[in-house]
């Protein structure tokens, strides 16, 4: 029986359990005389509470004999494989050949005395049923993946057997339990209230784990590279070394990303803001109803763009143009490249437009309207009233609007692949080619790789630099958002 | 105290040969395709306080707000007939409209200063009218404008504090500072008393009457003893349409016109 199997029946016995639940509790309250004695709930809750009974500790339980199970087994694999192989990175190879040639007889459906007794037999006879498996297979590996697959066996009867009890003894339990008092409504609510919590918490946990991963990658990769030649080194260089071979050392300095990185966001910035904050105030003060609903959306629907477009557009189009357009002003030498800071900061502006737009209208439109009026009522013209009251008042949502705008713009990945490089060098020239971290970080894992080298573990370095610069700067503009908020009101 | 013995008792007297500063004539006030205001004609009188009373929703503000077009902000918003600021009609293309809320200014229900400092809400006007020299004329205008608004004393030390920190009462004194810095010739009041507690309410209604020795009022209240204590003209508007207008006393005690009766009664509204 599968998984999917024994929710479904999991879910039919909760269904059953909603039914006879519901109708025990009408039944009981039909039978009570009103003015003496009240039902607390109404029947639905009774049938909504057995049906909780019944699925989730039932549920629960599945999911965690099941991961206790994946557990076990690869703990026996593992054991069984470090005794005949010492060397850790051959070892762990011949863990995933195990696991395929446990997957490979459960698909063939062999088990006990079918098994073969070679390993070059199990892949034989894998082949020619279109299952592929690894050559360098030993033959102690055969009966281990059988042995395996056996428990694993044992482990899902349990499971199954343990999931099914509980969700008929949960349906029980609910059914006996229902009296005309019993608070069952209280009871459903209880439930929703930690639903929604765990569904909050789901959030929260990701990013801790994230956090974590990354954190426990990036001291590994620490343990090979100094953390102070890479945070101040000057140098990006880090020679891949061919697959299994080790010895050739890389250079990994992060001032050149870090500094490509911030001249990028910074050039988009600067072509983003004045653009999309002209937006917002004419969309805020000026527009009228009409062309507001119109405008509005049409400029949010370039926030809807994958940036990949961008990047395309910026690498086939805007690129070449400007590299021919330098070339039409210079008289022949083209003094923008077309793959440069320039050209990456201005589509990357581009996509930020709606961002700073919509965000700074949002925040000038929640300045009161009485600011206006006093302020018009004083004979001051719209552009004055702008200026002076209404930026004014608005500034520090503007200013937490742009920093928000700013991490996007540092966070930005397919871009600034496309369209800034991968020259990793310091440099001040806006026009020509720079990296950033996060185009370092897609160069760093692209390809077939294992996370042993310090040339892939650089990338986890990178990641939790980039995301420990946004989040400050995300957690800075939130508190300037909040600091400012009661200005009014 | 009846109403009739607070209009009798405290209204000051109105000037016995007052101008008129203001004349709607046939003033229409249209939302849209919704009709707000019916041909009202009537004249403000320099130097006096006008009151505008009536139930909410009676055009009373409408017509406020059309004295210095401040009607012009709200989409779909239109003005029919013929509104005259001495001898110019304000309506009129010619007219600039900064220009004449230069020189009608306006307080609103809602104290509203600006998140600035107190000194900075009050040079607001000033500095965008050009109207001072130097700094130190600015200083002058700024400090005689609060003396005017009855503020100067509660705030010398802490100019520089915003005028958001004020209490109600002070920020309303506040706003009416901020208008008269621009020196207007007309000062409207949209119900400026009515998010304020009594005692604060006694020291604007103080501050008006002081008022109407530089500026002509015009002021929309809800409170009928105000319109009596406050105004020497009173118009009274229901449903859109000005239903009687005379002297403050006249209006109270003998009111012509039933509806008005019925109002200052307190049978309708």
């Amino acid at each position: 029986m599968s998984a999917g199997w024994v929710v479904a029946i999991v879910l039919a016995i909760g269904a059953l359990a909603y039914f006879f639940a519901a109708q025990r509790a009408r039944v009981q309250r039909d039978g009570t005389d009103r003015s003496k004695e009240v039902a607390h709930s109404l029947p639905t809750y009774h049938g909504w509470l057995a049906f909780i009974f019944a699925t989730v500790p039932a549920l629960l339980v599945f999911l965690v004999v099941s991961s206790i199970s994946a557990g076990l087994l690869d703990s026996r694999i593992r054991s069984e494989v470090t005794a005949h192989i010492a060397d850790p990175a051959a070892a762990s190879l011949s863990i995933g050949i195990v696991r395929n040639a446990s997957n490979a007889l459960t698909q063939l459906d062999l088990s006990g005395a079918n098994v073969p007794t070679s390993y070059a037999a199990l892949r034989d006879m894998a082949t020619s049923a279109g299952i592929s498996l690894a050559e360098s297979g030993e033959d102690y590996m055969v009966p281990l993946a059988a042995g395996v697959n056996a428990d694993a066996g044992v482990h899902k009867l349990i499971g199954q057997g343990l999931t099914l009890l509980l969700a008929l003894a949960g349906a029980a339990l609910a059914y006996s339990r229902i009296r005309l008092r019993l608070r069952a409504r209280n009871q459903v609510e209880r439930v929703v209230l930690w639903s929604l919590l765990a569904a909050s918490t789901v959030a929260v946990l990701t990013t801790v784990g994230i956090i974590l991963s990354m954190l426990g990658e990036t001291i590994h990769f620490f343990s090979d590279v100094n953390p102070l030649t890479f945070f101040f080194g000057t140098v990006w260089d880090p020679r891949f070394a061919a697959a299994g071979s080790s010895g050739s050392e890389g250079q990994f300095g992060l001032i050149p990303l870090l500094m490509g990185t911030l001249y990028i966001a910074l050039v988009s910035m600067l072509f983003a803001v004045p653009v999309g904050l002209m937006a917002a105030v004419y969309m805020g003060e000026y527009a009228s109803n009409r062309v507001r609903s119109t405008v509005k959306p049409l400029l949010e629907l370039l926030a809807g763009i994958p940036t990949i477009v961008y990047g395309i557009f910026a690498v086939v189009t805007l690129g070449p143009f400007f590299r021919d357009l330098s070339a039409a002003l210079a008289g022949g030498f083209s003094f923008i490249q077309a793959q440069s800071v320039f050209t990456a900061g201005i589509v990357m502006g581009v996509m930020l437009i709606p961002v700073v737009s919509s965000l700074s209208d949002d925040v000038i439109t929640a300045v009161p309207r009485a600011m206006r009026d006093g302020s018009l009522a004083l004979g001051a013209t719209r552009s004055e009233t702008i200026r002076k009251v209404i930026l004014p008042a608005a500034l520090p949502g503007i200013v937490g609007a742009l920093l928000l705008t700013a991490s996007r713009a540092i966070g930005e990945t397919m871009i600034v692949v496309l369209a800034a490089g991968v020259a990793a060098r310091i440099n001040f020239n806006p026009f020509e080619a720079m990296t950033t971290i996060t185009v370092k970080i897609v160069n760093q894992l692209t390809g077939d790789l294992e996370f042993n080298s310090p040339q892939t573990l650089v990338a986890f370095a990178l990641g939790l630099t980039l995301f420990t610069l946004t989040l400050g700067m995300n957690v800075y503009a939130l508190y300037i958002v909040r600091k400012y908020r009661e200005q009014y009101e | 105290m009846s109403l009739e013995s607070a209009a009798t008792l405290a209204a000051p007297v109105s000037r016995p040969n007052a101008l008129p500063k203001m004349t709607g004539e046939n003033v229409g006030v249209f939302y849209g395709a919704k009709q707000a205001l019916f041909d009202v004609n009537l004249k403000i009188e320099q130097f006096n306080v006008t009151s505008l009373i009536g139930p909410s929703g009676c055009g009373k503000s409408t017509f406020l707000r059309s004295l210095n077009r401040m009607n012009d902000t709200i989409d779909g918003c239109r003005v029919t007939g013929k509104i005259n600021l001495d001898e110019d009609d304000i309506y009129d293309p010619s007219i600039d409209v900064v220009e004449l809320r230069a020189r009608v200014g306006m307080v609103f229900q809602k104290p509203n200063p600006f998140p600035k400092s107190i000194y900075e809400n009050v040079a607001y006007g000033p500095k965008i009218h050009g109207i001072a020299r130097n700094k130190a004329d600015l200083d002058e205008i700024v400090h005689s404008s609060l003396r005017r608004a009855g503020l100067w004393n509660e705030v010398k030390d802490r100019l520089q504090e915003p005028g958001t920190g004020l209490s109600g009462g002070q920020q309303q004194r506040l706003c009416i500072a901020r208008a008269i810095a621009t020196k207007p010739e007309v000062l409207l009041m949209d119900e400026p008393c009515s998010a304020l507690d009594p005692i604060a309410t006694a020291v604007i209604e103080e501050l008006i009457d002081e008022l109407r020795e530089n500026f002509t009022i015009v002021i929309v209240t809800h409170s009928m003893q105000q319109a009596a204590r406050v105004s020497q003209k009173t118009a009274f508007f229901h449903l859109g349409k000005l239903i009687e207008e005379g002297k403050t006393e006249d209006i109270f005690t003998n009111p012509k016109n039933k509806q008005t009766q019925d109002y200052i009664t307190g049978r309708i509204g």
